[in-house]
């Protein structure tokens, strides 16, 4: 125990003491730039995990996830504008981000002991961690579909009749979020006994 | 004598000739079918996709016993052992929410004529008779007659 406090002594001394060897101007401007470097680094990793080619660097969402987002309308469609995994799962400004990325240490968890490495893995969890995926849209009021559906663009006159009854009632006043209805929008759907 | 032969058998070769080619081009396909009139080696162009009505109002049935066609688009609507789109709105539980019609209590009788609680499973998949329709020019002329039309012409 002494020795740790000695430890901790000595090193608490070269970090209150002035520097000795190098000018405050180095400390100063070489401590700014390395740390340019250092959070931009970070960011730029970080992004990178953010990307449809890191996503599906793991078999276990490229033929399973991915190969059902592929027929959909939020990969496949007339205009070519297309969302990628993270416009939907991850949050986009940067503390609810961080956060996100924090509660995805537990995905890398689960790709290293392999909890849906095989085809039939997956369908047993794929209730559980959509089940996720719904509630966290549930508390967030659906707010990466809002991203880019913005309630108060939508011309209601350009909906059919049925989907414009429902935005303009059931949508507008709140009563239900994009997810209450649009589940299975992008992916599969698992067994939904009980739920509807 | 061979100039006698070949002078008898040369009208026969000329004849069995044009023949033959008559039956090639008897042989050759007058209507186009399904993979159209291109080349074996070769693809003709795909018809381009007809857009799918989607209007929500009921379509008269061509007779009494025709599954009634689907007034809505359904692209992308899951069907399967996990989930029925179709019933999320047409179940009997949905029908007050959704005001889409109720499934006919017809297809709730399985093949023992036994009434169930819901659709049975041999008619679970609602596409093997109900279909949407396409705004589409017919590709062969319909002559089918409407049989209060027919009953109505024999008098």
């Amino acid at each position: 125990m002494s020795k740790i406090i000695h430890l901790w002594k000595s090193y608490w001394r070269i970090l209150t003491r002035p520097s000795v060897h190098y000018s405050l101007g180095f400390l100063t401007i070489g401590g700014f730039l390395m740390g340019i470097v250092f959070w931009g680094g970070f960011n730029t990793a970080m992004e990178y995990t953010n990307t449809e080619e890191f996503c599906v660097g793991c078999h276990e969402m490229r033929e399973n996830v991915f190969a059902e987002l592929k027929t959909t309308i939020h990969y496949s469609n007339r205009s070519g504008v297309r969302a990628v995994c993270s416009d939907c799962h991850v949050p986009h400004d940067w503390t609810n981000k961080m956060a996100r990325k924090m509660a995805a240490s537990k995905e890398v968890w689960g790709k290293l002991f392999g909890t849906i490495n095989t085809k039939e893995k997956f369908e047993a969890k794929r209730r559980e961690l959509a089940e996720h995926e719904w509630a966290r849209l549930k508390a967030n009021d659906s707010l990466e579909c809002r991203n880019c559906h913005n309630f108060d663009s939508m011309d209601f006159t350009r909906q059919s009749e049925r989907a414009s009854d429902q935005h303009s009632s059931a949508l507008a006043n709140g009563d239900k979020t994009c997810i209450d209805c649009h589940k299975g929008i992008a992916h599969k759907l698992p067994d939904m006994a009980g739920i509807h | 004598m061979k100039k006698l032969i070949t002078a008898l058998f040369t009208p026969f070769a000329f004849g069995t000739a044009i023949l033959l080619a008559a039956a090639i081009a008897v042989a050759e396909p007058k209507i186009s079918t399904l993979r159209g009139s291109a080349n074996l080696d070769a693809e003709e162009q795909a018809p381009r996709m007809g857009k799918i009505e989607n209007h929500d109002q009921k379509r008269q049935r061509a007779y009494p016993q025709q599954p009634p066609t689907i007034p809505h688009d359904i692209t992308g609507y899951q069907v399967d052992k996990n989930f029925n789109k179709c019933l999320d709105c047409h179940a009997r539980t949905k029908a007050d929410e959704s005001q889409a019609p109720m499934v006919s209590i017809t297809h709730f009788m399985n093949s023992e004529g036994q009434f169930l609680a819901d659709v049975t499973p041999a008619r679970y998949f609602c596409n093997q008779c109900h279909v949407p329709q396409m705004d589409v020019k017919p590709m062969v002329e319909n002559q089918f007659v409407d049989m209060d039309n027919l009953i109505n012409t024999d008098k």
